[in-house]
């Protein structure tokens, strides 16, 4: 029954589209002018332990423009990225883009199972514990939320990998891929299996602020006039948080999702790092760590791409789902 | 007559944080007394924010729960406590509330008139009987597909009267039907609430509005600072003369002047040690400081004032 | 009809509601104050004794002991102290952050815009990815990550603030003010902020906990604090490489202790909220 209107929807996009392209630049820009004041140098960075002459080190200097003003170096990194190129990755030795590409795709199925476990567990938890307001169980999920919000993401992965990997010994300690096996081979079950850890972890920490947020809104949404009179009409209190606090609380509660993409990400690297999971945040973690300028700079652009696409989807979702909104929209 | 409906001195208070976490309890509703019958549509004439609403809850068991009751209800002769209250509310005892915000912002008002249903059967039954009483109101099948905010003023009255009278109740509690209508729709809802009296049905008529008390009701009840002051025969509100409190007096001797409406926030809130007329009442006297009058019968009106509980010891 | 809450049952069920949330304030504080000074007293190099490395709790080590023999609940202690003193660093500076820039969004339309697009800005990258960012542009140690987490969590209490100083701007007392002449800087000192004082000082308690938790979690990561340092961070990612041989207490009692230190903060701030802002308890 969603009625969309196409050129309302393009008109809508296309102005998305154009804030997130001043954003990209902005982001690109002052990423760029952060690393370029940090210590790291990038010709030391590029040749790492290879010793050269002080011909050849010029020459390098000059392809990464250490002659050159700040200025000239920004608009020179911007010129590149325009021509849709993120430059060459010195950790792997290929091109960004396609450093990206493969361990981007590699996080985004743990990032989807984990959103969406979290989204589904998060969202039944918080319902139960805003419906039964104050009884044991809302005691209990609420009591577990706030332990979770005051605990880092990786310590709970650390936790759970002593458990199930050191001492049940269900799951290998690390490694996404069998040692001695090429990430190509690996059958489907295999990678399942180490996916696992990973998303369970992810999944706990996300399932908190959205299990809060949703009993919050419920509870609201239980003061409310039309909740109030449902009663008054004696329908029964389960009949009640189905028809009209579940009906009210989803939308928002899917939004609030949809806006924890930053976390998300967060979260991936962290979790990653712990499991050894080979995505988008060890790659992180490493470009940082080995000073891979490019591959950094490229990831910063990715994510900010990451976030904005879910905060879009949330938009979205009010447009032209809310009958209320959508009843504007017509006008 | 049966009587439908009775309370006697029913309070309610609330208990509240305050700036610092310091502890207050207010009182909403003092030591009110009220009777409805079949075939009887009673007003409670209050000023609007002074918790008059609170009446309408309790009676349907939904008051938040910080509240305190105490006093006795009783429906049919029999107590109603919360179990009777919950079994009833719905099927016999029916709330029409006040503004549209008490339908589901995303539910098709439809829906909501036909409601919570056991299985396709009722469903089906229930749609039927919703068609059949928006018809009667003037709904045509295009108003079944809205939402709520989608309903003009009018529209949103009539579909809240359909919502209560889908389950063919005795006693309805009409809760401010008319505020923010025009004209054309406020004699409607005048005419329709006077219709379901024809019916056989009890009506208690909760508004802060004179006139649709004057043009609805059989009985009205004055309700002043949380206190029920006088409660009258219509017929008497004619003739000031006919009326027993200097509150009611006034009130409609200043009738054309305050537009019809009772003015709001001049009157004492909470914790009066005395009258809450006391402070405006041309004819105090010095206990009234103090005490407070009980409600009493005098002549088949009953009042709250020291001037008629004497007059009623001494006969 | 309201149960009673456990806290109202039994040894404090004398005292009302404001009286314990006092006391909750207080005991918390307390116990926050007695890890600082002790980490404070503990000495950074700890004693190693070799002949006892890498064992499980014990009476006399009671979180057990490191490769190098050293004590864990000394270290863990230590390390806490240190993310405090972090913690304490960042969230004072994001709240200044935050305070000055909501301010400057009540100047005029410009600003606010400018302000608005600013925390979009800082709010499109994510959290972590930012800290990182700034850490390693400053050079990493102590003074980087006190500054990327200060700079990574303004976000929340300049959105507050800034809605609060709005609402007051259009308050009669402000528009009778300028009306006599005063400066807006006057206007900002003597009327709005002492009433956004206390949301400031309920923030900046807020910012707490995540500044302890981002620092560590970026520590954790390489780049915070250097592996000198004796921070929580550096203790748990030293404990990922013996997790393996099952030293399962290297990694959980400092965590543990971590997430009581967060949990105590956060007790502090919501109850300094509840005692602010009433309706919270009215729930």
């Amino acid at each position: 029954m969603i009625k969309i209107n196409n050129k309302k929807l393009a008109k809508f996009l296309g102005f998305k589209a154009i804030r997130l392209l001043i954003l990209l630049i902005v982001i690109a820009a002052i990423s760029f002018i952060m690393i370029q004041l940090s210590p790291i140098d990038p010709v030391k960075a590029y040749l790492g332990q290879r010793i050269v002459s002080q011909q050849q080190l010029s020459i390098i200097g000059e392809y990464w423009g250490t002659n050159l003003s700040l200025g000239e170096r920004v608009l020179g990194w911007l010129q590149t990225l325009a021509s849709g190129s993120m430059g060459f990755s010195l950790i792997y030795r290929v091109p960004v883009t396609e450093v990206i590409v493969q361990k981007f795709t590699a996080s985004l199925t743990l990032m989807v199972v984990s959103w969406l476990i979290s989204g589904v567990v998060g969202f039944g938890l918080g319902i139960i514990a805003g419906a039964k307001e104050g009884s044991l169980a809302d005691k209990a999920i609420k009591t577990y939320c706030y332990i979770l919000q005051s605990t880092p993401t990786f310590w709970i992965g650390l936790v759970i990998l002593m458990v199930f990997s050191v001492y049940l010994g269900w799951f290998p300690i690390g490694l996404s891929v069998p040692i001695g096996q090429l990430s190509d081979t690996v059958t489907f079950w295999q990678w399942l299996y180490r996916l696992i850890l990973p998303a369970v972890t992810l999944s706990i920490v996300g399932i908190a602020s959205l299990t809060m947020y949703t009993r919050d809104k419920l509870i609201s949404v239980k003061k409310s006039d039309y909740f109030l009179f449902a009663q008054a009409r004696g329908e029964s209190f389960w009949g009640i948080i189905k028809n009209h606090g579940i009906r009210n609380v989803l939308l928002p509660a899917i939004t609030i999702q949809f806006l924890s993409f930053n976390e998300l990400f967060g979260g991936t690297i962290l979790v990653e790092q712990v499991f050894a999971y080979p995505g988008i945040g060890q790659a992180t973690v490493a470009a940082g760590l080995r000073s891979d300028v490019p591959l950094l700079l490229g990831i910063v652009i990715i994510s900010t791409i990451f976030v904005f696409v879910g905060n879009l989807l949330a938009d979205m979702i009010y447009k032209y789902v809310d009958p209320r909104l959508r009843g504007e929209d017509d006008e | 007559m049966t009587k439908l409906l009775e309370v006697n001195n029913l309070s309610i208070s609330f208990t509240q944080y305050v700036q610092g976490l310091n502890r207050h309890d207010s009182k909403v509703i003092s030591d009110l007394s009220i009777d409805v019958n079949e075939n009887e549509i009673v007003a409670i004439l209050g000023s609007s924010g002074s918790g008059k609403s609170l009446l309408a809850h309790s009676l349907l068991g939904i008051l938040p729960y910080n509240s305190n009751v105490s006093g006795e209800i009783k429906y049919k002769g029999d107590i109603l406590d919360q179990d009777l209250k919950e079994k009833l509310r719905g099927n016999e005892i029916c709330l029409i509330p006040q503004s549209v915000n008490f339908l589901d912002p995303l539910m098709k008002v439809s829906e909501q008139a036909i409601g919570e249903c056991k299985d396709e059967k009722e469903y089906n039954e229930k749609k039927l009987r919703q068609r059949e009483i928006f018809t009667k109101y003037g709904l045509d099948e295009s108003v079944d597909n809205l939402y709520p905010f989608e309903l003009s003023g009018g529209m949103a009255r009539k579909v809240l009267l359909s919502t209560a009278l889908l389950d063919d109740p005795k006693l309805l509690i009409a809760d401010e039907p008319t505020p923010g209508l025009d004209a054309k729709s406020v004699k409607e809802t005048i005419e329709d609430i006077k219709n379901l009296k024809e019916h056989g049905k009890g009506v208690l008529l909760i508004t802060h509005e004179i006139d649709v008390a004057l043009k609805t009701a059989d009985k009205i009840a004055v309700f002043y600072s949380g206190h029920v002051i006088e409660i009258n025969k219509v017929g008497n509100f004619k003739n000031v003369d006919n009326l027993l409190h200097p509150y009611t007096k006034a009130l409609i001797t200043s009738l054309p002047k305050n537009g019809f409406n009772l003015t709001e926030g001049v009157q004492p809130l909470g914790d009066v040690s005395g009258c809450p007329y006391y402070q405006n009442c041309p004819n105090r006297m010095d206990k009234c400081e103090n005490n407070i009058p009980n409600l009493v019968n005098h002549n088949g009106v009953f009042i709250r004032c020291f001037d008629f509980e004497e007059a009623n010891d001494e006969s | 009809m309201s149960e009673l809450p456990w806290y109202n049952r039994g040894l404090f069920s004398s005292l009302n509601l404001r009286q314990k949330t006092l006391l909750t304030i207080g005991l918390t504080g307390l116990v926050l104050l007695v890890i600082f000074i002790c980490g404070m007293m503990i000495d950074a190099n700890l004693s190693t004794d070799f002949t006892k490395t890498m064992k499980p709790p014990s009476f006399e080590h009671i979180f057990g002991t490191d490769w190098m023999g050293r004590d864990m609940f000394l270290r863990t202690v230590k390390g806490l102290s240190l993310s405090i003193v972090i913690g304490i660093g960042a969230s004072i500076i994001s709240s200044i952050i935050a305070t000055v820039l909501a301010f400057v969004a009540s100047f005029n339309r410009v600003c606010d815009s400018a302000v608005s697009w600013l925390i979009d800005l800082f709010a499109s990258i994510p959290h972590i990815l930012l800290i990182m960012m700034i850490s390693i542009s400053l050079g990493k140690g102590a003074f980087g990550v006190i500054m990327a987490v200060a700079f990574s969590h303004w976000i929340n209490l300049t959105r507050v603030l800034r809605a609060e100083v709005l609402q007051i701007n259009t308050s009669e007392f402000v528009s009778l003010s300028s009306k006599f002449g005063k400066s807006k800087l006057w206007i900002a000192k003597e009327h709005i902020l002492p009433l956004v004082l206390s949301q400031i000082f309920v923030g900046t308690l807020l910012v707490f906990p995540h500044a302890i938790m981002h620092e560590s979690s970026v520590t954790f990561l390489g780049f915070g604090l250097s592996p000198h340092e004796p921070a929580i961070g550096i203790i748990l990612s030293e404990s990922m490489s013996y997790l393996a041989m099952g030293a399962w207490w290297l990694a959980f009692f400092p965590g543990v202790a971590l997430l009581i230190v967060v949990l105590l903060f956060d007790i502090i701030g919501d109850n300094l909220k509840k005692l602010f802002d009433p309706s919270e308890a009215n729930k």
